[in-house]
Protein backbone atom coordinates (compact mmCIF):
# COMPACT_ATOMS: atom_id res chain seq x y z
CA UNK A 1 0.00 0.00 0.00
CA UNK A 2 2.53 2.27 0.36
CA UNK A 3 2.35 3.64 -3.07
CA UNK A 4 -1.56 4.85 -2.01
CA UNK A 5 -0.75 6.30 1.18
CA UNK A 6 2.82 7.48 -0.29
CA UNK A 7 3.67 10.23 1.84
CA UNK A 8 3.87 14.11 0.54
CA UNK A 9 4.69 17.49 1.35
CA UNK A 10 5.79 18.74 4.28
CA UNK A 11 5.99 16.53 7.24
CA UNK A 12 3.84 17.13 10.20
CA UNK A 13 5.04 17.32 13.78
CA UNK A 14 4.58 13.72 15.71
CA UNK A 15 1.95 14.85 18.36
CA UNK A 16 -0.29 16.77 15.35
CA UNK A 17 -0.29 13.41 13.46
CA UNK A 18 -1.38 11.69 16.94
CA UNK A 19 -3.92 14.08 18.11
CA UNK A 20 -5.60 13.56 13.49
CA UNK A 21 -5.66 10.16 14.17
CA UNK A 22 -6.67 9.86 17.23
CA UNK A 23 -10.46 10.10 16.81
CA UNK A 24 -9.81 6.70 14.38
CA UNK A 25 -8.10 4.45 16.66
CA UNK A 26 -10.30 5.45 19.74
CA UNK A 27 -13.15 4.50 17.78
CA UNK A 28 -11.83 1.00 16.34
CA UNK A 29 -10.24 0.22 19.70
CA UNK A 30 -13.96 0.98 21.49
CA UNK A 31 -16.64 -0.61 18.93
CA UNK A 32 -14.43 -3.35 17.01
CA UNK A 33 -11.47 -4.31 18.54
CA UNK A 34 -12.40 -4.31 22.33
CA UNK A 35 -16.28 -5.90 21.70
CA UNK A 36 -14.94 -8.38 19.74
CA UNK A 37 -11.96 -9.56 21.92
CA UNK A 38 -14.48 -9.75 24.38
CA UNK A 39 -16.69 -11.59 23.26
CA UNK A 40 -13.99 -13.90 22.21
CA UNK A 41 -13.00 -14.58 25.69
CA UNK A 42 -16.49 -15.20 26.71
CA UNK A 43 -15.80 -17.97 24.74
CA UNK A 44 -12.86 -19.82 26.46
CA UNK A 45 -14.18 -18.96 29.73
CA UNK A 46 -17.59 -19.77 30.08
CA UNK A 47 -18.72 -21.65 31.25
CA UNK A 48 -15.66 -23.56 32.88
CA UNK A 49 -12.04 -21.78 31.36
CA UNK A 50 -10.82 -24.01 28.32
CA UNK A 51 -11.07 -24.86 24.96
CA UNK A 52 -14.75 -27.05 25.66
CA UNK A 53 -17.12 -25.03 23.55
CA UNK A 54 -15.04 -25.63 20.96
CA UNK A 55 -14.66 -29.15 21.07
CA UNK A 56 -18.73 -29.13 21.33
CA UNK A 57 -18.49 -27.67 17.99
CA UNK A 58 -16.24 -30.54 16.56
CA UNK A 59 -17.78 -33.55 18.18
CA UNK A 60 -21.36 -32.84 17.55
CA UNK A 61 -21.59 -34.25 14.04
CA UNK A 62 -24.81 -31.33 13.48
CA UNK A 63 -22.32 -28.42 14.09
CA UNK A 64 -19.74 -30.08 11.79
CA UNK A 65 -21.76 -30.34 9.05
CA UNK A 66 -22.97 -26.64 9.49
CA UNK A 67 -19.19 -25.52 8.96
CA UNK A 68 -18.68 -28.04 6.29
CA UNK A 69 -21.92 -26.14 4.73
CA UNK A 70 -20.81 -22.86 4.87
CA UNK A 71 -17.71 -23.55 3.54
CA UNK A 72 -19.16 -25.29 0.14
CA UNK A 73 -21.40 -22.92 -0.52
CA UNK A 74 -18.74 -20.41 -0.22
CA UNK A 75 -16.86 -21.89 -2.32
CA UNK A 76 -19.78 -22.33 -5.18
CA UNK A 77 -20.72 -18.71 -4.46
CA UNK A 78 -16.75 -17.67 -5.34
CA UNK A 79 -16.79 -19.75 -8.44
CA UNK A 80 -19.97 -18.91 -9.89
CA UNK A 81 -19.44 -15.20 -9.24
CA UNK A 82 -16.08 -15.44 -10.93
CA UNK A 83 -18.12 -17.07 -14.22
CA UNK A 84 -19.86 -13.76 -14.36
CA UNK A 85 -18.02 -11.47 -13.48
CA UNK A 86 -14.82 -11.75 -15.43
CA UNK A 87 -16.68 -11.50 -18.71
CA UNK A 88 -18.76 -8.27 -17.66
CA UNK A 89 -15.92 -6.98 -16.04
CA UNK A 90 -14.37 -7.37 -19.57
CA UNK A 91 -16.93 -5.65 -21.51
CA UNK A 92 -17.01 -3.07 -19.09
CA UNK A 93 -13.27 -2.46 -19.89
CA UNK A 94 -13.48 -3.07 -23.97
CA UNK A 95 -16.96 -0.40 -23.69
CA UNK A 96 -17.06 2.78 -24.84
CA UNK A 97 -19.72 5.62 -24.63
CA UNK A 98 -22.79 4.92 -23.97
CA UNK A 99 -22.29 1.56 -23.99
CA UNK A 100 -19.82 1.95 -21.05
CA UNK A 101 -22.13 4.14 -19.07
CA UNK A 102 -24.64 1.55 -19.60
CA UNK A 103 -22.82 -1.23 -17.98
CA UNK A 104 -21.50 0.67 -15.48
CA UNK A 105 -25.40 1.73 -14.08
CA UNK A 106 -25.73 -1.93 -14.07
CA UNK A 107 -23.27 -3.26 -11.74
CA UNK A 108 -23.28 0.09 -9.66
CA UNK A 109 -26.99 0.10 -9.26
CA UNK A 110 -27.32 -3.39 -7.47
CA UNK A 111 -24.08 -2.38 -5.62
CA UNK A 112 -25.79 0.35 -3.47
CA UNK A 113 -29.08 -0.85 -3.34
CA UNK A 114 -30.30 -2.75 -0.65
CA UNK A 115 -29.93 -6.10 0.34
CA UNK A 116 -33.21 -6.37 2.13
CA UNK A 117 -35.10 -5.19 -1.10
CA UNK A 118 -32.82 -7.88 -3.69
CA UNK A 119 -33.66 -11.00 -0.98
CA UNK A 120 -37.52 -9.85 -1.52
CA UNK A 121 -36.82 -10.04 -5.30
CA UNK A 122 -35.57 -13.59 -5.10
CA UNK A 123 -38.31 -14.70 -2.44
CA UNK A 124 -40.95 -13.63 -4.62
CA UNK A 125 -39.08 -15.22 -8.11
CA UNK A 126 -38.38 -18.41 -6.43
CA UNK A 127 -41.32 -19.03 -4.57
CA UNK A 128 -44.16 -21.46 -5.74
CA UNK A 129 -46.06 -19.67 -8.40
CA UNK A 130 -43.69 -17.41 -9.23
CA UNK A 131 -41.48 -16.59 -12.33
CA UNK A 132 -38.86 -19.05 -12.32
CA UNK A 133 -41.12 -22.16 -11.71
CA UNK A 134 -43.53 -20.79 -14.81
CA UNK A 135 -40.21 -20.33 -16.81
CA UNK A 136 -39.36 -24.43 -15.64
CA UNK A 137 -42.53 -25.44 -16.80
CA UNK A 138 -42.95 -23.50 -19.81
CA UNK A 139 -39.44 -25.13 -21.13
CA UNK A 140 -41.07 -28.23 -19.97
CA UNK A 141 -38.06 -28.54 -17.47
CA UNK A 142 -40.93 -29.76 -15.03
CA UNK A 143 -44.20 -30.54 -15.20
CA UNK A 144 -45.35 -29.13 -11.66
CA UNK A 145 -44.08 -26.78 -9.51
CA UNK A 146 -40.94 -27.48 -7.71
CA UNK A 147 -39.45 -26.37 -4.53
CA UNK A 148 -37.03 -23.88 -4.82
CA UNK A 149 -37.44 -21.27 -1.76
CA UNK A 150 -35.85 -22.30 1.91
CA UNK A 151 -33.54 -24.74 0.11
CA UNK A 152 -29.46 -24.52 -0.61
CA UNK A 153 -29.89 -23.40 -4.41
CA UNK A 154 -31.81 -20.78 -3.23
CA UNK A 155 -29.22 -19.07 -1.27
CA UNK A 156 -26.42 -19.20 -3.24
CA UNK A 157 -28.16 -17.76 -6.57
CA UNK A 158 -29.17 -14.71 -4.27
CA UNK A 159 -26.25 -14.92 -2.79
CA UNK A 160 -23.75 -14.73 -6.32
CA UNK A 161 -26.19 -12.10 -7.13
CA UNK A 162 -25.74 -9.78 -4.01
CA UNK A 163 -22.02 -10.88 -4.11
CA UNK A 164 -21.14 -10.73 -8.07
CA UNK A 165 -20.48 -6.99 -8.28
CA UNK A 166 -17.92 -6.89 -6.13
CA UNK A 167 -16.01 -9.40 -8.14
CA UNK A 168 -16.43 -6.95 -11.12
CA UNK A 169 -15.30 -4.03 -9.72
CA UNK A 170 -11.55 -5.62 -8.71
CA UNK A 171 -11.35 -7.71 -12.19
CA UNK A 172 -12.39 -4.48 -14.13
CA UNK A 173 -10.03 -2.16 -12.18
CA UNK A 174 -7.07 -4.78 -13.02
CA UNK A 175 -8.29 -4.89 -16.89
CA UNK A 176 -8.34 -1.43 -16.97
CA UNK A 177 -4.73 -0.93 -16.28
CA UNK A 178 -3.24 -3.55 -18.96
CA UNK A 179 -1.62 -1.62 -22.07
CA UNK A 180 -3.69 -2.26 -24.99
CA UNK A 181 -0.52 -2.72 -26.52
CA UNK A 182 0.48 -6.29 -25.15
CA UNK A 183 -2.69 -7.58 -26.26
CA UNK A 184 -1.80 -6.21 -29.94
CA UNK A 185 1.74 -7.23 -29.74
CA UNK A 186 0.69 -10.89 -29.17
CA UNK A 187 -1.90 -10.60 -31.90
CA UNK A 188 1.28 -9.24 -34.09
CA UNK A 189 3.21 -12.27 -33.09
CA UNK A 190 0.40 -14.66 -34.49
CA UNK A 191 -1.15 -15.48 -30.83
CA UNK A 192 -5.53 -16.04 -31.78
CA UNK A 193 -7.81 -14.77 -29.20
CA UNK A 194 -7.95 -17.90 -27.16
CA UNK A 195 -4.08 -17.67 -26.56
CA UNK A 196 -4.30 -14.15 -26.08
CA UNK A 197 -6.99 -14.51 -23.27
CA UNK A 198 -4.87 -17.46 -21.67
CA UNK A 199 -1.49 -16.02 -21.63
CA UNK A 200 -2.13 -12.22 -22.31
CA UNK A 201 -5.06 -10.78 -20.75
CA UNK A 202 -6.21 -13.46 -17.78
CA UNK A 203 -2.64 -13.83 -16.08
CA UNK A 204 -2.43 -9.74 -16.07
CA UNK A 205 -5.82 -9.83 -14.18
CA UNK A 206 -5.00 -12.59 -12.05
CA UNK A 207 -4.55 -9.70 -9.19
CA UNK A 208 -8.10 -8.69 -9.04
CA UNK A 209 -9.01 -11.89 -10.04
CA UNK A 210 -8.11 -12.87 -6.79
CA UNK A 211 -8.45 -10.18 -4.76
CA UNK A 212 -12.61 -10.18 -5.89
CA UNK A 213 -12.63 -14.11 -5.25
CA UNK A 214 -11.38 -13.46 -1.46
CA UNK A 215 -13.41 -10.36 -0.80
CA UNK A 216 -16.21 -12.59 -1.63
CA UNK A 217 -15.46 -15.70 -0.38
CA UNK A 218 -14.88 -14.19 3.15
CA UNK A 219 -18.15 -12.20 2.98
CA UNK A 220 -19.75 -15.40 1.86
CA UNK A 221 -18.63 -17.72 4.82
CA UNK A 222 -20.04 -14.96 7.11
CA UNK A 223 -23.58 -13.81 5.14
CA UNK A 224 -26.30 -14.19 7.38
CA UNK A 225 -29.27 -12.37 5.39
CA UNK A 226 -30.08 -14.70 2.42
CA UNK A 227 -29.61 -17.62 4.53
CA UNK A 228 -32.28 -16.13 7.12
CA UNK A 229 -34.47 -15.54 4.97
CA UNK A 230 -34.34 -17.90 1.85
CA UNK A 231 -32.54 -20.96 3.12
CA UNK A 232 -34.06 -23.80 5.02
CA UNK A 233 -33.95 -23.46 9.37
CA UNK A 234 -32.42 -27.62 8.56
CA UNK A 235 -29.40 -26.07 6.20
CA UNK A 236 -28.20 -23.49 8.15
CA UNK A 237 -24.81 -21.98 7.78
CA UNK A 238 -22.66 -20.47 10.70
CA UNK A 239 -24.21 -17.04 10.99
CA UNK A 240 -27.93 -18.23 11.15
CA UNK A 241 -26.48 -20.92 13.70
CA UNK A 242 -24.95 -18.16 15.43
CA UNK A 243 -27.86 -15.96 15.67
CA UNK A 244 -30.22 -19.13 16.56
CA UNK A 245 -27.63 -19.85 19.55
CA UNK A 246 -27.79 -16.44 20.93
CA UNK A 247 -31.77 -15.61 20.44
CA UNK A 248 -33.22 -18.75 20.78
CA UNK A 249 -30.84 -20.70 22.91
CA UNK A 250 -29.55 -17.77 25.09
CA UNK A 251 -26.01 -19.56 24.83
CA UNK A 252 -23.70 -16.82 24.69
CA UNK A 253 -20.14 -18.75 25.18
CA UNK A 254 -21.28 -21.51 22.09
CA UNK A 255 -22.15 -18.46 19.70
CA UNK A 256 -18.82 -16.98 20.84
CA UNK A 257 -17.22 -19.85 19.95
CA UNK A 258 -18.99 -19.81 16.55
CA UNK A 259 -17.80 -16.15 16.09
CA UNK A 260 -14.24 -17.19 17.08
CA UNK A 261 -14.01 -19.81 14.83
CA UNK A 262 -15.31 -17.71 11.98
CA UNK A 263 -13.22 -15.33 12.90
CA UNK A 264 -9.90 -17.07 13.32
CA UNK A 265 -10.29 -18.60 9.57
CA UNK A 266 -11.16 -15.42 7.95
CA UNK A 267 -8.32 -14.00 9.58
CA UNK A 268 -5.77 -16.61 8.70
CA UNK A 269 -7.02 -16.68 5.30
CA UNK A 270 -6.58 -13.08 5.05
CA UNK A 271 -3.00 -12.92 6.38
CA UNK A 272 -1.93 -16.01 3.70
CA UNK A 273 -3.37 -13.55 0.72
CA UNK A 274 -2.05 -10.29 2.22
CA UNK A 275 0.02 -9.87 -1.03
CA UNK A 276 -3.01 -10.14 -3.28
CA UNK A 277 -5.63 -9.15 -0.94
CA UNK A 278 -4.96 -5.15 -1.29
CA UNK A 279 -8.18 -2.88 -0.74
CA UNK A 280 -6.81 -0.37 -2.91
CA UNK A 281 -6.62 -2.42 -5.61
CA UNK A 282 -10.21 -3.66 -4.87
CA UNK A 283 -11.85 -0.13 -4.61
CA UNK A 284 -9.22 0.64 -8.15
CA UNK A 285 -12.52 -0.22 -9.92
CA UNK A 286 -14.20 2.19 -8.25
CA UNK A 287 -15.41 3.86 -10.88
CA UNK B 1 -11.06 -6.57 -42.34
CA UNK B 2 -12.75 -8.10 -39.76
CA UNK B 3 -15.87 -10.59 -40.66
CA UNK B 4 -19.44 -8.98 -40.15
CA UNK B 5 -20.49 -11.52 -37.94
CA UNK B 6 -17.86 -13.53 -35.46
CA UNK B 7 -20.10 -16.19 -33.88
CA UNK B 8 -17.46 -16.42 -30.85
CA UNK B 9 -18.17 -12.96 -30.20
CA UNK B 10 -21.62 -13.01 -30.88
CA UNK B 11 -21.74 -15.81 -28.23
CA UNK B 12 -19.69 -13.59 -26.00
CA UNK B 13 -22.31 -10.82 -26.18
CA UNK B 14 -25.07 -12.93 -25.25
CA UNK B 15 -23.55 -14.35 -22.41
CA UNK B 16 -22.96 -11.04 -21.06
CA UNK B 17 -26.95 -9.94 -22.32
CA UNK B 18 -27.49 -12.98 -19.74
CA UNK B 19 -25.24 -12.09 -16.95
CA UNK B 20 -26.63 -8.00 -17.35
CA UNK B 21 -30.72 -10.05 -17.09
CA UNK B 22 -29.21 -12.10 -13.96
CA UNK B 23 -27.67 -8.65 -12.39
CA UNK B 24 -30.60 -6.38 -13.21
CA UNK B 25 -33.94 -8.05 -13.87
CA UNK B 26 -34.63 -8.95 -10.04
CA UNK B 27 -35.05 -5.31 -9.28
CA UNK B 28 -36.76 -4.17 -12.34
CA UNK B 29 -39.38 -6.86 -11.07
CA UNK B 30 -40.29 -6.45 -7.88
CA UNK B 31 -40.44 -2.59 -8.28
CA UNK B 32 -43.75 -2.79 -10.24
CA UNK B 33 -45.39 -5.14 -7.83
CA UNK B 34 -45.78 -1.84 -5.36
CA UNK B 35 -48.65 -0.72 -8.05
CA UNK B 36 -50.43 -4.20 -7.58
CA UNK B 37 -53.78 -4.72 -6.57
CA UNK B 38 -53.30 -7.90 -4.49
CA UNK B 39 -52.14 -7.70 -0.96
CA UNK B 40 -49.62 -10.52 -1.68
CA UNK B 41 -46.57 -9.93 -4.55
CA UNK B 42 -47.34 -11.11 -7.85
CA UNK B 43 -46.02 -10.63 -10.97
CA UNK B 44 -47.25 -9.35 -13.49
CA UNK B 45 -48.51 -6.81 -11.07
CA UNK B 46 -52.60 -6.57 -11.71
CA UNK B 47 -54.91 -3.30 -10.91
CA UNK B 48 -53.02 -0.34 -10.24
CA UNK B 49 -53.41 1.40 -6.92
CA UNK B 50 -51.40 3.58 -4.89
CA UNK B 51 -52.09 1.91 -1.70
CA UNK B 52 -48.98 0.32 -0.55
CA UNK B 53 -47.11 4.01 -0.70
CA UNK B 54 -49.89 4.71 1.86
CA UNK B 55 -49.61 1.97 4.00
CA UNK B 56 -45.70 2.96 4.30
CA UNK B 57 -46.25 6.63 4.59
CA UNK B 58 -49.49 6.20 6.64
CA UNK B 59 -47.90 4.11 9.27
CA UNK B 60 -46.58 5.68 11.83
CA UNK B 61 -44.07 2.58 12.89
CA UNK B 62 -42.38 2.66 9.13
CA UNK B 63 -42.45 6.52 9.88
CA UNK B 64 -40.88 6.16 13.27
CA UNK B 65 -38.16 3.50 12.38
CA UNK B 66 -37.85 5.29 8.23
CA UNK B 67 -36.53 8.73 10.83
CA UNK B 68 -34.69 6.84 13.31
CA UNK B 69 -32.50 5.14 10.33
CA UNK B 70 -32.63 8.99 8.69
CA UNK B 71 -30.87 10.34 12.10
CA UNK B 72 -28.16 7.27 12.31
CA UNK B 73 -27.44 7.29 8.75
CA UNK B 74 -27.33 11.28 8.87
CA UNK B 75 -24.37 11.48 11.78
CA UNK B 76 -22.71 8.20 10.63
CA UNK B 77 -22.07 10.32 7.12
CA UNK B 78 -20.75 13.28 8.99
CA UNK B 79 -18.65 11.48 11.57
CA UNK B 80 -17.40 9.20 9.23
CA UNK B 81 -16.38 11.57 6.68
CA UNK B 82 -14.57 14.00 9.56
CA UNK B 83 -12.43 10.78 11.12
CA UNK B 84 -11.62 9.79 7.98
CA UNK B 85 -10.18 13.22 6.67
CA UNK B 86 -8.73 13.82 9.52
CA UNK B 87 -6.91 10.35 9.69
CA UNK B 88 -5.92 10.54 5.83
CA UNK B 89 -4.01 14.12 6.11
CA UNK B 90 -2.28 12.72 9.09
CA UNK B 91 -1.40 9.52 6.72
CA UNK B 92 -0.58 11.52 3.43
CA UNK B 93 1.46 14.24 5.39
CA UNK B 94 3.45 11.77 7.21
CA UNK B 95 2.47 9.22 10.20
CA UNK B 96 5.65 7.00 10.70
CA UNK B 97 4.66 4.02 12.19
CA UNK B 98 1.41 5.20 13.19
CA UNK B 99 0.79 4.89 9.39
CA UNK B 100 1.16 1.11 9.52
CA UNK B 101 -0.92 0.76 12.42
CA UNK B 102 -3.55 2.47 10.86
CA UNK B 103 -3.36 0.68 8.19
CA UNK B 104 -3.99 -2.69 9.56
CA UNK B 105 -7.13 -1.38 11.23
CA UNK B 106 -8.86 -0.18 8.73
CA UNK B 107 -8.43 -3.16 7.11
CA UNK B 108 -9.87 -5.76 9.46
CA UNK B 109 -13.44 -4.40 9.53
CA UNK B 110 -13.49 -5.56 5.87
CA UNK B 111 -12.22 -9.17 7.07
CA UNK B 112 -14.01 -9.98 10.24
CA UNK B 113 -17.95 -10.82 9.18
CA UNK B 114 -20.65 -8.19 10.22
CA UNK B 115 -22.26 -10.96 11.92
CA UNK B 116 -19.08 -11.27 14.14
CA UNK B 117 -19.09 -7.31 15.12
CA UNK B 118 -22.86 -7.72 15.60
CA UNK B 119 -22.70 -10.55 18.03
CA UNK B 120 -19.89 -8.14 19.88
CA UNK B 121 -21.61 -5.18 19.83
CA UNK B 122 -24.39 -6.73 21.18
CA UNK B 123 -22.99 -8.33 24.33
CA UNK B 124 -20.66 -5.16 25.04
CA UNK B 125 -23.55 -2.21 24.25
CA UNK B 126 -26.29 -4.44 26.84
CA UNK B 127 -23.09 -4.29 29.63
CA UNK B 128 -22.40 -0.27 28.65
CA UNK B 129 -26.44 0.56 28.27
CA UNK B 130 -25.68 1.84 24.65
CA UNK B 131 -27.85 -0.98 22.88
CA UNK B 132 -30.37 0.39 20.50
CA UNK B 133 -29.61 3.86 21.15
CA UNK B 134 -28.29 6.63 18.57
CA UNK B 135 -25.05 6.31 19.55
CA UNK B 136 -24.33 2.91 19.39
CA UNK B 137 -25.74 2.41 15.84
CA UNK B 138 -23.90 5.08 14.73
CA UNK B 139 -20.28 4.15 16.09
CA UNK B 140 -21.28 0.43 14.98
CA UNK B 141 -21.95 2.03 11.58
CA UNK B 142 -18.99 4.35 11.30
CA UNK B 143 -16.76 1.19 11.70
CA UNK B 144 -18.30 -0.56 8.25
CA UNK B 145 -18.39 2.50 6.60
CA UNK B 146 -14.46 4.08 7.50
CA UNK B 147 -12.73 1.93 5.07
CA UNK B 148 -15.06 3.12 2.32
CA UNK B 149 -14.54 6.70 3.33
CA UNK B 150 -10.83 6.17 3.99
CA UNK B 151 -9.67 5.08 0.18
CA UNK B 152 -12.28 7.72 -1.70
CA UNK B 153 -10.78 10.44 0.30
CA UNK B 154 -6.74 9.18 0.06
CA UNK B 155 -7.31 9.21 -3.27
CA UNK B 156 -8.07 12.41 -3.93
CA UNK B 157 -5.86 13.20 -1.07
CA UNK B 158 -2.60 11.78 -2.23
CA UNK B 159 -3.27 13.76 -5.62
CA UNK B 160 -2.86 17.47 -4.15
CA UNK B 161 0.17 18.90 -4.95
CA UNK B 162 1.90 19.50 -1.91
CA UNK B 163 3.61 22.53 -2.71
CA UNK B 164 0.44 24.30 -3.15
CA UNK B 165 0.09 24.01 0.64
CA UNK B 166 3.88 25.16 1.13
CA UNK B 167 3.23 28.25 -1.27
CA UNK B 168 0.43 29.35 1.29
CA UNK B 169 2.30 28.17 3.95
CA UNK B 170 5.63 30.62 2.90
CA UNK B 171 3.04 33.53 2.26
CA UNK B 172 2.33 33.64 5.90
CA UNK B 173 -0.84 30.87 6.42
CA UNK B 174 -0.65 28.80 9.49
CA UNK B 175 -0.95 24.86 8.85
CA UNK B 176 -4.78 24.88 9.51
CA UNK B 177 -5.28 27.69 7.55
CA UNK B 178 -3.25 26.24 4.28
CA UNK B 179 -5.24 23.18 4.86
CA UNK B 180 -8.44 24.45 4.96
CA UNK B 181 -8.06 27.26 2.54
CA UNK B 182 -6.14 25.17 -0.16
CA UNK B 183 -6.51 21.25 0.38
CA UNK B 184 -9.58 20.07 1.69
CA UNK B 185 -11.83 22.34 -0.97
CA UNK B 186 -9.81 20.40 -3.34
CA UNK B 187 -10.81 17.13 -1.96
CA UNK B 188 -13.95 17.96 -0.78
CA UNK B 189 -15.84 16.42 -3.54
CA UNK B 190 -14.31 12.90 -2.71
CA UNK B 191 -15.07 14.34 1.32
CA UNK B 192 -18.78 14.25 0.35
CA UNK B 193 -18.83 11.21 -1.96
CA UNK B 194 -17.08 9.02 1.26
CA UNK B 195 -20.20 10.51 3.30
CA UNK B 196 -22.37 9.54 1.16
CA UNK B 197 -21.25 5.54 0.72
CA UNK B 198 -21.47 6.38 4.52
CA UNK B 199 -24.96 7.69 4.67
CA UNK B 200 -25.96 4.41 2.07
CA UNK B 201 -24.17 1.76 3.86
CA UNK B 202 -25.35 2.81 7.51
CA UNK B 203 -29.18 3.26 6.27
CA UNK B 204 -29.39 0.22 4.29
CA UNK B 205 -27.26 -2.05 7.08
CA UNK B 206 -29.29 -5.30 7.91
CA UNK B 207 -27.05 -7.53 10.05
CA UNK B 208 -25.84 -5.04 12.91
CA UNK B 209 -29.13 -3.65 13.71
CA UNK B 210 -30.55 -7.32 13.23
CA UNK B 211 -29.17 -7.73 16.36
CA UNK B 212 -28.81 -4.58 18.06
CA UNK B 213 -32.90 -3.21 17.55
CA UNK B 214 -34.90 -3.47 20.43
CA UNK B 215 -38.81 -4.16 20.34
CA UNK B 216 -39.92 -0.45 20.73
CA UNK B 217 -37.30 1.47 18.64
CA UNK B 218 -36.53 -0.60 15.58
CA UNK B 219 -34.43 0.53 12.41
CA UNK B 220 -36.36 0.91 8.98
CA UNK B 221 -34.01 -2.37 8.22
CA UNK B 222 -34.70 -4.46 10.90
CA UNK B 223 -38.57 -3.38 9.95
CA UNK B 224 -38.16 -4.64 6.50
CA UNK B 225 -36.38 -7.70 7.66
CA UNK B 226 -39.43 -8.78 9.73
CA UNK B 227 -41.97 -8.10 6.75
CA UNK B 228 -40.04 -10.00 4.54
CA UNK B 229 -39.64 -12.62 7.18
CA UNK B 230 -43.54 -13.25 8.10
CA UNK B 231 -45.72 -11.74 5.48
CA UNK B 232 -44.02 -10.26 2.73
CA UNK B 233 -46.56 -7.63 1.83
CA UNK B 234 -46.22 -4.84 -1.31
CA UNK B 235 -45.47 -2.51 1.22
CA UNK B 236 -41.75 -3.79 0.76
CA UNK B 237 -41.49 -3.17 -3.00
CA UNK B 238 -43.08 0.31 -2.33
CA UNK B 239 -39.99 0.85 -0.09
CA UNK B 240 -38.19 -0.65 -2.88
CA UNK B 241 -39.15 1.87 -5.13
CA UNK B 242 -38.01 4.53 -2.87
CA UNK B 243 -34.78 3.09 -1.58
CA UNK B 244 -33.98 2.65 -5.43
CA UNK B 245 -34.78 6.26 -6.61
CA UNK B 246 -32.12 7.26 -3.68
CA UNK B 247 -29.42 4.86 -4.64
CA UNK B 248 -29.95 6.42 -7.80
CA UNK B 249 -30.01 9.81 -6.66
CA UNK B 250 -26.64 9.21 -4.31
CA UNK B 251 -24.95 7.37 -7.55
CA UNK B 252 -25.86 10.73 -9.76
CA UNK B 253 -24.38 12.69 -7.00
CA UNK B 254 -21.08 10.96 -6.58
CA UNK B 255 -20.51 10.61 -10.10
CA UNK B 256 -21.09 14.88 -10.47
CA UNK B 257 -18.82 15.12 -7.55
CA UNK B 258 -16.01 12.80 -9.32
CA UNK B 259 -16.72 14.91 -12.65
CA UNK B 260 -15.75 17.90 -10.44
CA UNK B 261 -12.66 16.53 -8.94
CA UNK B 262 -11.43 15.61 -12.32
CA UNK B 263 -12.53 18.55 -13.74
CA UNK B 264 -10.41 20.60 -11.30
CA UNK B 265 -7.36 18.39 -11.58
CA UNK B 266 -6.80 18.99 -15.10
Amino acid sequence: MAGFFAWRGRHLPPPVVALLMAPFFMLIVFAFLYPILSLLSLSVTEPQPGLGNYAKIVENPLYATVLMRTLWIAVVVTVCSLLLAFPLAMAMAQARGAMALLLTACVLLPFWSSVLVRTAAWSVLLQRNGIVNGLLQWVGLTSEPVRLLYTEGAVVIAMTHVLMPFMVLPIYGALRNIPPDYGRAAAICGAGPIRRFFEVTFPLALPGVMGGAILVFLTALGYFITPALLGSPKEQMIATLISQQLREFLDWPFAAALVGVLTVFVTAITLAFSKVFRFDRMMGGQL
Amino acid sequence: MKPALDPAKLLMNAYVALILAFLILPILIILPMAFSDTDYLTFPPQGFTLHWFGDYFGNSRWMKATGFSLKIAALTAVITAAIATAATYALVRGAGRLGALFQGFLIMPIVVPHIALAVALYLFFQRTGLANTVAGYVMAHSVIAMPFAVFTIAAAMSAVDPTLEDAAMSCGASRFSAFRLVTLPLILPNVLSGGLFAFILSFDEPVITFFLAGIRQKTLPRMMFDNIEQSLTPTIPAIAVLLTAMAVLVLVAAGLLRRVEARRRS
